[in-house]
């Protein structure tokens, strides 16, 4: 196939391959990575929209204690917010939709080990998804646990429970299948040349998620299905009437979604690291730290749940050690921040859009990562568990992370993607509501949490109400920001300048190949003699 | 998934493969653990629960997986060696096995259940609490292990096909192998859950 | 550098047999220790760890996994200590309390 850099953009491996009548037939049916990746992020942002929205409805209905809605429907909201940006958007995220469509290319690959197994993870998460959305709208009440589902309640409610667990686990399902593509992939398919320390940082985090994903989520698979069989067959391993554990529900689900957190992250993390070499013109330093430290957070990250638990009445001697191994988990990850911030140090930094995101992530990433350093600590923790200290941290560390990440991958990738160029200055605008409202939306959440709010409440005392007032008045900044930033990209999708091959001077794979590539993403395979970062070659 | 010059990628295939065995290794695991938390808490109920398992049954479906692994162990031999028809007969004695499996399993299931000892009866729930854990266990633990079974008597008999088609052959046979992986690793995780319900009396 | 393709060793029959019959020859085995109580109050411990035998040597030879490469036995360690991590530290709880 020819170089496709002169004709419209949106060729390259969006051309119809005329193999199905039906332009929907041919992209459900469709093996390649590149397809299933954008098919994943349109679905993705989708399902963020729809959570953002029910975030929306719930802080406006904290404005006043229970003036929009009653405690059944609260719990319902914020139910539904959590599993659909939870498991429909931010733990596949950036490995289904950015990794699909990069990883192959960052390696020099044509495809990913398994097309078919991916294509099937496709449909898994789509049937997933349904079945979780499905709860909402048949007969009976949409779930009220919390996104945690915790027993003995979740297998007691009446609500919808069981249908959207099996989306969950279907869900997960899909999620397992992606990491072993992924990691078979970076095994087998790495182009000639390319030693395990030539190749990006990017693809480093999907390969240490790549096994988070294959060795945790089986666990909350088992998990789910007991809540499963609980609520249809009577089994009850969390019934204390019938000689269960509650306790040992929270052990198993937080197996999980302990390690989850870093299925979030570490991928995120991997966008930080290819961003900031390219926009401070500088190689990645410490790039093998930043590599191993990926690893080292999958490892330790494997061995901290308990912090989850600290209330729960487990025995001071698991307490003590999970909270001691938390405070490790701090280091690779500090590892990664004080390396990104020496690789801007002296570099020739062009603040555009990608960056301006990138260092936000290292901002309202650090602010997250030590307040869990706060909440890891047990002591202060007995305080501050279930309150909104804990949803302020979360928040900042998902969203201020992860979710600053995927909007800096956006806007880094997207005129490979599209094939067009977005506006910066609409970009910049949607950034600073975004960063401001983000800001005064979450600090606060920190200072009602220290004065004793409790989380997942509908209605408060009169002291919470100005720090929630304030609260929602950030969320509507955010949300003026994130409405401006997609707004942004929508428009340039059809509207934008096109793209060149390397709009930012790129030295990794992706950027030697038409915007948006072409169906075999290389004419023929490189053969790799460097490693990812070569800044330093250039002259200064 | 193919390299540059069309070749399959067997070794790839096989990676998969144990990667996805590693995944069940989780899955079945967070069942062992709840059993073994369990055990070590109501040991003596985990005793008499135990004490009502049929051991010669689950002895003879013992000795049916092991041997189930053997033929198909050699089945993957014999397809090396250019003998489909041998092979073909090797993986039929090995369904066959997985079909007796379960044939003896649904025996002792339908025996407890008439006896009324199935999650949340009645008769269960005038047990001792560790008890109603036990044979909870025991219906969750061996039914999605005879699912299992099931599934990997269904995925040999494709192979079973494709055998007799010889587009499994001497060339060609990383499906075999990789269903024979899955197999061996549903006979040990019966390994272990044998002396686990039936022996630890 | 990519993993080395390890040639499929060919495993004779007699080994897959003689395999099989110390499998039922453990399995022999497992049913003495417990039946007859052969190592008192470790006889639990020592029929998981026949049990374990047997696995390995599913794994072993039946499996393969004695002729492939370094990183399937490192990879299944990893797994096994994961779940072996998971179900200590959930012990540490329940033990202690």
């Amino acid at each position: 196939m020819t170089q496709r850099n002169e004709t419209p953009a949106a060729a390259g491996f969006y051309e119809r391959t005329g193999k199905y009548r039906w332009l929907i037939v041919e992209w459900m049916m469709s093996t390649d990575h590149k397809r299933i990746g954008v098919m994943y992020l349109m679905a993705l942002l989708s399902f963020f929209s729809v959570g953002v929205v029910l975030g929306f409805i719930i802080r406006l209905s904290l404005l006043s204690p229970g003036w929009l809605m009653g405690q059944q429907t609260y719990n319902e909201f914020f139910t539904l917010h959590g599993v659909i940006q939870i498991f429909l958007f931010i733990i596949p995220g950036i490995p289904v939709a950015f990794g699909n469509i990069f990883l192959p290319i960052l390696i020099g690959a044509q495809d990913v080990a398994f097309p078919k197994i991916n294509r099937l993870s496709w449909w898994l998460y789509v049937t997933g998804a349904t079945l979780v959305l499905l709860s909402v709208f048949i007969k009976g009440r949409p779930p009220d646990t919390g996104w945690t589902f915790y027993a003995p309640y979740s297998v007691q409610t009446p609500a919808n429970v069981s249908i959207a667990v099996m989306g969950v686990f279907v869900l997960g399902f899909s999620s397992i299948l992606t990491g072993l593509n992924f990691v078979t992939t970076i095994h087998r398919m790495r182009a000639p040349g390319m030693g395990w320390f030539r190749m990006p940082a990017f693809p480093w985090t999907l390969y240490a998620t790549g096994w988070v994903q294959m060795l945790a989520t089986p666990v909350l698979a088992i998990t789910l299905l007991f809540i499963f069989l609980g609520r249809f067959f009577g089994v009850g391993f969390f019934d204390p009437t019938k000689g269960g554990d509650p306790i040992l529900y929270e052990h198993l689900f937080w197996m999980y979604s302990h390690p989850a957190v870093y299925i979030m992250v570490l991928p995120a993390m991997g966008i930080i690291s290819e961003i900031i070499p390219v926009f401070s013109r500088r190689a990645l330093f410490g790039y093998a730290a930043i590599c191993m430290s990926a690893l080292g957070i999958a490892v330790v990250g494997y061995a901290v749940w308990g912090h989850h638990m600290f209330t729960s009445g487990m025995s001071d001697t698991a307490r003590v050690i999970f909270s001691f191994v938390s405070f490790l988990v701090a280091v690779p990850s500090g590892v990664k921040i004080f390396n990104w911030v020496s690789t801007l140090y002296k570099g020739s930094i062009e603040v555009d859009a990608p960056l301006l995101f990138a260092l936000s992530f290292i901002f309202l990433f650090s602010i997250g990562g030590l307040t869990g350093l706060i909440i890891g600590s047990l002591a202060p923790n007995l305080h501050l568990h279930g309150t909104y200290f804990i949803v302020g941290h979360f928040h900042y560390v998902m969203f201020g992370g992860a979710g600053f990440s995927i909007i800096a991958g956006l806007h880094y990738w997207f005129p490979k993607i599209t094939g067009r160029m977005y506006s910066e200055k609409f970009a910049k605008i949607g950034w600073l509501n975004l960063f401001v409202g983000f800001n005064i939306l979450y600090f606060s959440m920190f200072v009602l949490g220290f004065q004793g709010m409790p989380r997942r409440y509908f209605d408060y005392p009169p002291q919470y109400h100005t720090n929630h007032v304030l609260s929602t008045m950030g969320s509507w900044f955010l949300a003026i920001g994130l409405i401006i930033i997609f707004a942004n990209l929508i428009r340039s999708i059809f509207k934008g300048k096109k793209a060149p091959a390397n709009p930012w001077g790129g030295k990794t794979l992706e950027w030697t190949i038409p915007s948006p590539p072409s169906h075999e993403n290389f004419e023929k395979i490189p053969v790799i003699t460097r490693g990812p970062y070569p800044y330093e070659e250039e002259a200064r | 998934m193919s390299t540059e010059t069309g070749q399959i990628d067997k070794m790839g295939k096989k990676m998969g493969m144990w990667f996805f065995l590693f995944t069940e290794i989780l899955f079945f695991g967070g069942m062992f653990l709840l059993y073994s938390i369990y055990r070590y808490k109501y040991s003596q109920d985990f005793h008499s629960g135990a004490a009502e398992e049929n051991i010669i049954l689950g002895t003879i479906n013992t000795v049916i997986l092991l041997t189930s692994s053997f033929t198909i162990a050699l089945s993957i031999a014999a397809v090396k060696k250019g003998r489909n028809i041998s092979s073909s007969l090797l993986q039929l004695a090995t369904i066959l096995m997985g079909v007796a499996f379960l044939v003896i399993k649904y025996f002792e299931w339908t025996a407890k259940i008439n006896l009324g000892i199935y999650p949340d009866s009645p008769i269960l729930l005038e047990h001792a609490k560790g008890e109603i854990l036990f044979f909870g266990l025991y219906y969750v633990m061996t039914g999605l292990h005879g699912l299992h079974v099931l599934v990997g008597v269904v995925v040999i008999s494709f192979m079973l096909y494709f055998t007799r088609r010889e587009t499994i052959n001497r060339e060609n046979y990383a499906r075999l192998e990789n269903t024979g992986l899955y197999w061996h690793f549903v006979d040990i995780v019966w390994i272990y859950l044998y002396p686990l319900f039936y022996l630890i009396t | 550098m990519k993993e080395k393709y390890v040639e499929d060793h060919a495993v004779a029959t007699g080994t897959y047999t003689a395999v099989w019959l110390a499998l039922l020859l453990l399995l022999a085995g497992t049913i003495a220790v417990a039946k007859l109580r052969l190592l008192a109050q470790f006889s639990v411990l020592g029929s998981l760890l026949i049990a374990s035998a047997k696995a390995g040597l599913v794994l072993a030879f039946f499996m393969n996994l004695k002729y492939e490469g370094r990183f399937l036995k490192v990879m299944l360690t990893v797994a096994i200590a994961a779940l072996t991590l998971l179900i200590g530290l959930t012990f540490v709880d329940v033990w202690l309390r």
